[in-house]
């Protein structure tokens, strides 16, 4: 009872805040919600025993895009210029979130040791990491062990996100002084023409 | 924020503390949560938080922008070589028994190295990231001041 409760309030409390930051359009007031957000969600995933994702999710989430968002805010302006529901959207995202919530009642129940994903390489995996690798952390043997390729893949598509953000706006040459004098140069030459 | 002491002085607390607590998490990954990409990120945090607080400038001399490239290349060759060791003594690509006579130990120290390169990689990104963007504003910035500019000249020109 007192597990559900936790859980009910947390949910109530994820909707509550992804409503507000909805219908609010001062923009540094949305930043702040959506850092509220990912702390509510990293509880969330507290609450359900993943302690290695909630860790990342109020680490990036509420830390890191946080501050990139509000050097963004510096830029632009303080309001959301103001805007309609359009319906068609509002109509797609209604039914996708119905047919979801119709498919979340055939999902096994959260923990039910006969769900087909706890009997397929998990069992290995769990005595493996204890008795072949040696460490306690199973989430640690999987990510790095038993799974390196994948995560060499992830740290292959960090780098090369890294290098696009470089490519694109890591240097840049043009200088605001001297585009200011090439422009009325060419004024003045159109003038004199 | 730099003219505020409440903030300087507990930034100052807190930034040893904040890597302090990303190398705990970086080298305790086998044993408790966390692992190379969450220490990466809060290691990241501590440089962001020293530049937000004491300024661009400053932040840039703590990190100079020649550490990105060496961080953010440094951490995926360590991986990618980590697993090339396991293929030179005799094991598959990124099989980590091989590393010591031990295999036991052998995987250990391929998960130490692998998690330090993930840590190292996210680390560099994160704070490349943040220098980058934050450098862009006061670029963005003067190129709008020097575009008003040349509207006021332009427009001036006309009325002539």
């Amino acid at each position: 009872m007192a597990g559900f409760l936790v859980n009910a309030s947390l949910i109530a409390l994820l909707a509550l805040i992804a409503i507000l930051a909805l219908r609010l359009h001062r923009l540094f007031a949305v930043v702040m919600l959506s850092g509220a957000f990912s702390l509510v969600a990293a509880a969330q995933f507290v609450v359900l025993d993943a302690v290695d994702v909630a860790f990342t999710e109020a680490a990036v989430g509420a830390g890191i895009s946080t501050v990139l968002a509000l050097a963004t805010l510096s830029l632009v302006p303080a309001e959301e210029k103001p805007h309609s529901i359009s319906l068609v959207p509002a109509f797609l995202a209604t039914l996708t979130g119905l047919l979801l919530a119709v498919a979340v009642s055939d999902l096994p129940d959260f923990g039910d040791p006969k769900a087909p994903i706890h009997n397929h390489v998990a069992p290995e995996y769990i005595i493996g990491s204890e008795e072949v690798i040696g460490v306690p952390n199973i989430v640690t043997s999987v990510l790095a062990s038993y799974r390196s390729f994948d995560t060499f893949g992830e740290t292959l598509v960090v780098f090369t996100a890294a290098l696009a953000v470089l490519l694109i706006i890591g240097g840049y040459t043009r200088t605001p002084k001297r585009s200011t004098k090439v422009k009325r140069k060419k004024k003045g030459s159109q003038d004199a023409g | 924020m730099q003219d505020d002491v409440v903030i300087r002085v507990v930034a100052k607390v807190m930034i040893p503390a904040v890597m302090l607590f990303a190398l705990y998490v970086q080298f305790h990954g086998d044993y408790g949560p966390g692992g190379g990409f969450q220490a990466g990120v809060i290691f990241a945090s501590a440089f962001v938080l020293n530049a937000v607080v004491f300024g661009l400038n400053k932040g840039r001399h703590v990190w100079p922008a020649k550490y990105n490239l060496i961080g953010i290349c440094g951490g995926v060759l360590i991986y990618g070589f980590t697993g090339v060791g396991g293929m030179v003594l005799g094991e598959n690509f990124l099989n980590f028994n091989a590393l010591s006579a031990d295999p036991i130990a052998g995987q250990h120290l391929g998960i130490l190295l692998v998690e330090f390169g993930v840590g190292l990689t996210v680390a560099a990104v994160m704070v490349m990231l943040f220098f980058t963007f934050a450098g862009r504003l006061n670029h963005i910035r003067l190129l709008a001041k020097s575009d008003a500019h040349d509207r006021v000249v332009a427009s001036k020109k006309v009325k002539k």
